[in-house]
């Protein structure tokens, strides 16, 4: 575990990134597929390509579980703007709609609508305790530490289910479709011989292989399992570690849509090389890129059936219900 | 953890949320803190047909509360009763668990509640 640092104003949401990001949130993409010589014995790309389940949940516990306990604190004060699509989901949801967020990282999206109940989830412990207080202590939020495979929540009872950037970060597509199926039963089904519109509805945004009019230009050539680094920069320093951190290439990117990222062939994994003291942290998330299509294949192959869908700011999202 | 919510919650190991005793979870040590929040009558009201009120009733009753009517009110019943509605606010809004443990009735797994935060990761064996 990494001692307590002070990290810069970090970027978040697009919408604010080209404001703020200039030169102070820079960190490294692994690309795996680009640089093999470089990458490390076990790549995301052959490790989702051939692993067990068992294989699968420690490699996620340390490429996705870890690094969010890790970066909470930065990676909360990076997430404040709900999304448009997101929030126009929540709004236009009956009063006394009872719900989850699945994954709600810090809870930005727990107080959107006041007249519904929101029931938020994660797997990190650091980034629930955010969102509990995300609306300020004197509205606390009500949230659950939980692993999205193994949910406490009972079946068919929500009226929705939402799920944000959080399915990206399972390794195996059986694991994906688990997760999607896992939303699926947490709501209503719809009334048999009705057109399904009666039933709870869920909501999933995933990353997007296809960004080629992103900064990070990825496209449907892209190795779609990839590790995204998370630096996190020391304060004080600061001009002299920038000095030693030129090797970066090329600009290209932002993450998840958000936190803007320069591509570099030469990334070190944080955990089998101990940066200097002067130096960035760095944490490696796992990510799949999800090609076009691919989350709708995933919502039928597990039942669920496609309300509408759309592209928005380099992720696929679904609205989906299960089949009646 | 509002009332509310514990409505919501059931047991996350898989082989118990097919049974009937996996639901309600069942508070234990419960530490209780009772906020003082303004009435949400829009959510209040509308929230009731999405109750499982025999579960709430259960869960009222193990954490003190007087018993709750037989039927869940209706809404224009619910509309009519200044009494009711400021007791359902009080018992599902108001109410949070801040420590204790959520105990699943089929398995007997306690899940740990925290400063209002259940914690449902489950040890290796149970996953």
């Amino acid at each position: 575990m990494q001692p307590p640092i002070t990290t810069t104003a970090a970027t978040d949401d697009s919408t604010t990134a080209t404001a703020t990001s200039k030169g102070s949130s820079l960190s490294l993409v692994a690309n795996p597929a680009a640089a093999p010589a470089a990458a490390p014995p076990s790549t995301a790309a052959s490790l989702a390509a051939s692993s067990s389940a068992a294989e699968a949940a420690d490699y996620e516990a340390e490429h996705v579980h870890a690094v969010y306990e890790s970066i909470a604190p930065h990676f909360s004060a990076t997430r404040y703007k709900p999304w448009p699509v997101i929030a126009d989901f929540l709004t236009s949801l009956a009063p006394g709609s009872v719900g989850f967020d699945v994954g709600c990282g810090n809870g930005k999206y727990l107080g959107v609508n006041p007249a519904v109940h929101m029931l938020g989830s994660d797997r990190s412990a650091s980034l629930v305790r955010f969102a509990r207080d995300h609306g300020g202590v004197e509205r606390s939020q009500d949230v659950a530490v939980a692993d999205g495979l193994a949910l406490p929540f009972p079946e068919g009872r929500a009226d929705f289910a939402i799920c944000v950037a959080v399915i990206h970060h399972m390794s195996t597509r059986e694991r994906r479709r688990e997760a999607v199926r896992a939303l699926l039963d947490c709501v209503r089904r719809p009334s048999s011989g009705g057109n399904g519109e009666d039933g709870g509805q869920i909501l999933v945004y995933v990353w997007a292989l296809e960004q080629s009019n992103s900064r990070r230009g990825w496209d449907e050539g892209t190795e779609q399992d990839l590790l995204v680094p998370w630096v996190m920069k020391q304060k004080k320093e600061k001009k002299e570690k920038k000095s030693k951190t030129k090797t970066k290439t090329k600009e290209v990117a932002a993450g998840n849509g958000e936190e803007a990222v320069v591509v570099a062939d030469n990334v070190v994994d944080s955990s089998s090389a101990p940066a200097p003291p002067p130096a960035d942290t760095t944490y490696q998330r796992y990510y799949h890129l999800f090609r076009k299509g691919e989350l709708e294949e995933d919502v039928e192959a597990v039942g669920g059936q496609v309300v509408r869908n759309g592209y928005d700011k380099d992720n696929w999202w679904v609205v989906a219900s299960r089949c009646s | 953890m509002k009332v509310l919510s514990l409505n919501f919650l059931t047991c996350a190991v898989k082989a118990c949320k097919s049974t009937s005793g996996s639901y309600p979870l069942h508070p234990k040590d419960a530490e209780l803190v009772e906020d003082d929040l303004e009435i949400n009558l829009d959510l209040l009201l509308n929230v009731m047909t999405r109750i499982d009120w025999t579960a709430l009733s259960t869960t009222a009753t193990e954490l003190g509360f007087p018993s709750l009517p037989a039927q869940a009110p209706t809404k224009e019943e619910l509309e009519g009763d200044e009494k009711m509605i400021k007791d359902l606010h009080h018992l599902l809004m108001e109410t949070q668990m801040m420590e204790g443990k959520l105990v699943c009735g089929n398995c007997g797994h306690e899940y740990a509640v925290r400063e209002g935060i259940a914690n449902f990761l489950l040890p290796a064996h149970l996953v």
